[in-house]
């Protein structure tokens, strides 16, 4: 038998066990082990940031952690941006307002970047949005609809909190 | 064709959500990664380090004495068993297998497959097989290829040219001859291609008890399951491609047949689901994705006026050692050879050639982006020759609106098109006066600046006469498209695409149209993608096609459906159609209006009433139409003048862009962009289409290729290689459209798929020229990357 890890990992509020080889990404054990194939895998390499998550309340490349790396800590990934009936939330309603997508596979990504920054700043300037999503590479947008959304958001999540 | 007044039509051209989007946003698509089948088996793949090497043995035994291991396939094994995979051109000769047999003919080229529980165990057990190889001496540079006797790729094939068209359109030596001036020069378009963020991957199960091979695929390809089912030498009906999987982004490239006919056979071997996900290093190094790369050269003879007269052009394509349909992308500029421009008579000739590089692609624009590329120059250069404005040059030589359809010197006959308005609508956008005062005040500073003018065509929903026109023993010419409606009892409607989508949005195109046509409400409209033996007829979504082809497919069974509602509704009513009339579903008396038939009666007599139907008629109501290409069925003729494509949109492209005298760094500040596409069936998809593409253009203008070394080893294979724009890379474009219908579809749609990528690459060479102009240098090849532009600024070579 392999060697494997017992791990715990908090994923999008909920518990989730399993054992796991030293070796596996966060990538593979999100898709593979918690079946949660929101997340997309793009270069392996931590450039394109199709696999980016939020850990522990920051975005990271889960291409690039290991999934032992996780134990005990907690990850949001796309699935946990909905509302907790299961619609879409203020930021996936904007990106389909703007239609900031084509194809749908680096969307997961940019969501969770946008998250991340929203979270952080609610009036973010174009520069900040830039740099939010400056390491999430698009192929089908050329990102300018992306950018709309993630205004359209500001604005929305602003209303909302009054 | 309608009448476009924009005003009386409902859901076309308004915006409203894009279906397809809440599936993608709430991250619960199914893409091929996440079809995840019980027991299945997952693949490595081995490699060949070497670009040309004979294979003298490949030892497996360690490998599949791992724990987990299933089984090591080799191309021997699967030449036994399978068919080479054949792509159209008449090179018998030219032999592609999935894995390699005997010789290795790029680096990276694959050599065994290595089958295992899971996707760590097949890795580690790729690298525990043993090939021994003999090292050849490869041929990498094309022109070399071209001329070269003795180094070749496929021996047996007696050269390296697998492709050498001559055209003549037209009095080219006679114009030469009258031209008060002529020009030459070269232009060379790199290597690169359109690189999605997914990669390839492809599931199979075979099926033993109904003979059946079950496919889902990242797949966007025309005759691919053809392909599997003759390589793999099953009976067509034996395969099913499941179309509902969506591709996370394709643009032409994923064509992965090479694996597909890989796991169709150890699945059926195995006796279990096999899955092949490409890593980035495959993908990028061997994953047959590659775009043309091209060199150009051209003469150009014009007279002092700037009035264009003719083109000579030699076109010389690297097609990589197995071609696929890349060589056919020497054909779709035949149709659009002149640009949007009135030039008397052009000589074209087209070669292909192989090297010791992995196979070309189709790529977005499916050739014609290098083809522009090279038009735009030769405007560019006459312009700055003449010391004429490269705008007034542009609009010397433009048709005008009221020439359509007018005809150019290969054949093709422009369907309409208003590139004057366009343009000047771009310049407006573009505050092109301030725009000039912009640049002028940066050159007055110090710095390099420049304005680019780039216009294209975009032709669009072509048919495959390319493919006869370049292989005529074929006898190929057909490229319809097929759509299916079916009302329910409750009368609800369902549209059937026969075909997969990656990210064009063919729900929403269908549901639109057939609500429009119908006078339903696309939202309530389902739209499915049937899987390949339920579908209608289709050539998969290439081309630009699918507004055109399947919008318009759409619209005529949505026409069949209405005219089966009027005669229910007539032979119920006790009247004559002609005093009936038909309005968003219901049908009414017209000098009496009370008497009506709704839509849900009309629907229930179709499915449960036949008592009440007209004598004979069919039950049910459905509806399937195939709408084959406008103006296909015709040959070349004599001349090989030919109509490929039926519609034509317009772009201009005007971006302003400032170059580090230091490094030789281009930044784009600002780009604005003029389009016509015709009727636009959803504003926000067209957008993001346009945009798109035109990034794409970015990347190959400035950025991305897939460099080799003179001795054939590959140096861009990861993302930190092969340069991609970021949002950093990219302007807030400024687009404004204008529409000029097309007298040729349901709506007087045309594409807008490939523009963007078409008309950039062009209109930011033109930008980076106009930058170097006051420093005495130019650059005329693809990428124009920061190296070569510092090289050209402090070494001062000129390509002129």
């Amino acid at each position: 038998m392999k060697n494997t890890i017992d791990i715990s990992v908090s994923i999008n509020g909920k518990e989730f066990e399993d054992s796991v080889i030293p070796r596996m990404t966060l990538l593979d054990f999100l898709r593979d082990k918690a079946r949660l194939t929101g997340t997309h895998t793009g270069c392996e390499h931590g450039v394109c940031g199709a696999c980016s998550v939020i850990f522990d309340g920051d975005p990271v490349r889960s291409c690039s952690l290991l999934a032992v790396q996780a134990n005990g800590k907690s990850v949001m990934t796309v699935e946990g941006l909905t509302n907790a009936d299961g619609t879409p939330g203020i930021i996936q309603e904007a990106f389909q307002d703007a239609h900031a997508m084509q194809c749908g596979y680096c969307t997961s990504g940019m969501l969770v970047s946008a998250h991340a920054l929203l979270e952080r700043n609610d009036r973010p300037s174009l520069e900040d949005i830039k740099e939010a999503i400056g390491g999430n590479i698009c192929r089908c947008t050329g990102y300018v609809q992306i950018i709309e959304a993630i205004q359209l958001a500001a604005t929305r999540l602003r209303e909302v909190s009054g | 064709m309608k009448e476009q007044s924009g005003n009386n039509l409902k859901f076309v051209s308004r915006k409203r959500r894009v279906r397809e989007d809440k599936r993608f946003v709430k991250g619960t698509a199914v893409f091929a990664q996440d079809v995840n089948l019980p027991n299945m088996k997952h693949c490595a793949i081995v490699q060949s380090p070497y670009p040309r090497a004979k294979i003298l043995s490949i030892d497996a035994s360690q490998a599949l004495g791992m724990e987990g291991v299933r089984y090591v396939l080799t191309g021997d094994e699967f030449r036994a068993n399978a068919n080479d995979m054949k792509f159209g051109l008449n090179t018998p000769e030219v032999k592609w297998y999935p894995l390699a047999v005997d010789i290795t003919r790029y680096a990276g080229e694959w050599v065994a497959v290595v089958v295992a529980d899971d996707q760590y165990t097949a890795e580690d057990a790729a690298e525990l097989v043993e090939v021994e190889y003999e090292s050849l001496e490869p041929i990498i540079d094309p022109e070399k290829a071209y001329d070269e006797k003795e180094v070749l790729v496929h021996p047996a094939h007696g050269s390296n040219v697998l492709y050498e068209g001559h055209f003549c359109w037209g009095t080219v030596d006679e114009d030469f001859a009258a031209a008060e001036e002529t020009l030459s020069y070269r232009v060379r378009w790199g290597r690169s291609s359109t690189v999605p963020i997914e990669t390839f991957g492809v599931v199979a199960r075979w099926n033993e008890a109904v003979d059946l091979l079950d496919v889902w695929a990242s797949i966007q390809m025309p005759n691919y399951v053809e392909l599997l089912a003759a390589t793999l030498r099953i009976p067509l009906n034996c395969v099913r491609l499941h179309q509902d999987v969506d591709v996370g982004g394709s643009y032409g490239v994923k064509r992965g047949i090479k694996h597909s006919v890989i796991v169709g056979y150890l699945s059926r071997l195995l006796r279990a689901p096999v899955r092949m996900i490409e890593d980035r290093l495959i993908n990028m190094s061997s994953g047959d994705a590659h775009g043309p790369d091209r060199i150009f050269d051209t003469q150009v003879a014009f007279n002092r006026d700037g009035k264009i007269l003719s083109l000579k052009i030699r076109a010389l394509d690297d097609a990589g050692a197995y071609p696929s349909r890349a060589p056919f992308q020497l054909a779709k500029p035949i149709s659009a050879i002149v640009g949007p421009y009135k030039i008397n008579s052009v000589q074209y000739d087209a070669i292909s050639v192989v090297t010791n590089k992995t196979g070309q692609v189709p790529v977005r624009g499916f050739g014609q982006s290098p083809t522009n590329y090279m038009i735009e120059a030769a405007v560019d250069k006459v312009a700055r020759h003449l010391n004429l404005g490269r705008i007034e040059v542009r609009q010397r030589n433009f048709i005008n609106h009221d020439e359509f359809p007018y005809q150019i010197p290969s054949g093709s006959k422009y369907d309409s098109g208003d590139y004057h308005t366009v343009l000047q609508k771009a310049l407006d956008a573009a505050n092109y006066d301030e725009l000039i005062n912009r640049r002028d005040a940066a050159r007055a500073a110090g710095r390099l600046a420049g304005i680019g003018i780039g216009t294209c065509l975009e032709p669009g929903g072509g048919n495959n006469i390319f493919e006869y026109l370049m292989n005529p023993s074929a006898e190929i010419t057909t490229f319809s498209e097929g759509a299916e409606i079916r009302v329910d009892p409750d009368g609800l409607v369902t549209g059937v695409v026969g075909t997969t989508t990656s990210g064009q949005g063919h729900e929403t195109l269908m549901a639109t149209i057939i609500g429009e046509e119908l006078g339903i409400d696309p939202d309530t409209i389902r739209v499915v993608h049937a899987d390949s033996l339920n579908a209608p007829v289709t050539r998969s979504p290439v081309a630009s096609r699918m507004a055109i082809m399947l919008g318009s497919s759409t619209a005529a069974a949505a026409q069949k459906i209405i005219a089966k509602v009027m005669r229910i509704a007539a032979y119920n009513l006790q009247e004559v159609e002609d005093d009936l009339e038909y309005v968003d579903g219901s049908v009414f008396v017209r000098r009496d209006p009370v008497r009506k038939l709704t839509w849900r009666d009309i629907c229930f007599i179709a499915h449960k009433a036949y008592h009440k139907m007209p004598n004979g008629m069919e039950p049910g109501l459905q509806a399937q139409h195939v709408f084959q290409v406008p103006g296909g069925g015709q040959l070349p003729d004599e001349q090989q003048r030919v109509q490929i494509y039926p519609c034509f949109s317009f772009q201009a492209h005007i971006p302003y862009v400032e170059i580090d005298p230091g490094t030789g760094h281009v930044k784009i500040l600002d780009y604005t962009i003029g389009h016509d596409c015709g009727t636009i069936i959803n504003p926000d998809i067209v957008r993001g289409m346009v945009i798109g593409g035109l990034v794409h253009g970015i990347g190959a203008a400035l950025y991305e290729k897939f460099a080799y070394r003179p001795d054939g080893q590959f140096e861009s294979a990861t993302f930190a290689d092969y340069l991609m724009p970021s949002v950093y890379e990219v302007p807030m474009v400024k687009d404004v459209d204008h529409c000029t219908p097309s007298p040729l579809t349901s709506h007087g749609q045309k594409g807008s798929g490939e523009g963007g990528y078409l008309g950039a690459p062009a209109a930011i060479a033109s930008a980076v020229n106009d930058a170097l102009y006051p420093r005495g240098v130019s650059i005329y090849e693809l990428p124009m990357r920061s190296h070569l532009i510092e090289d050209l600024l402090n070494g001062g070579k000129t390509n002129p």
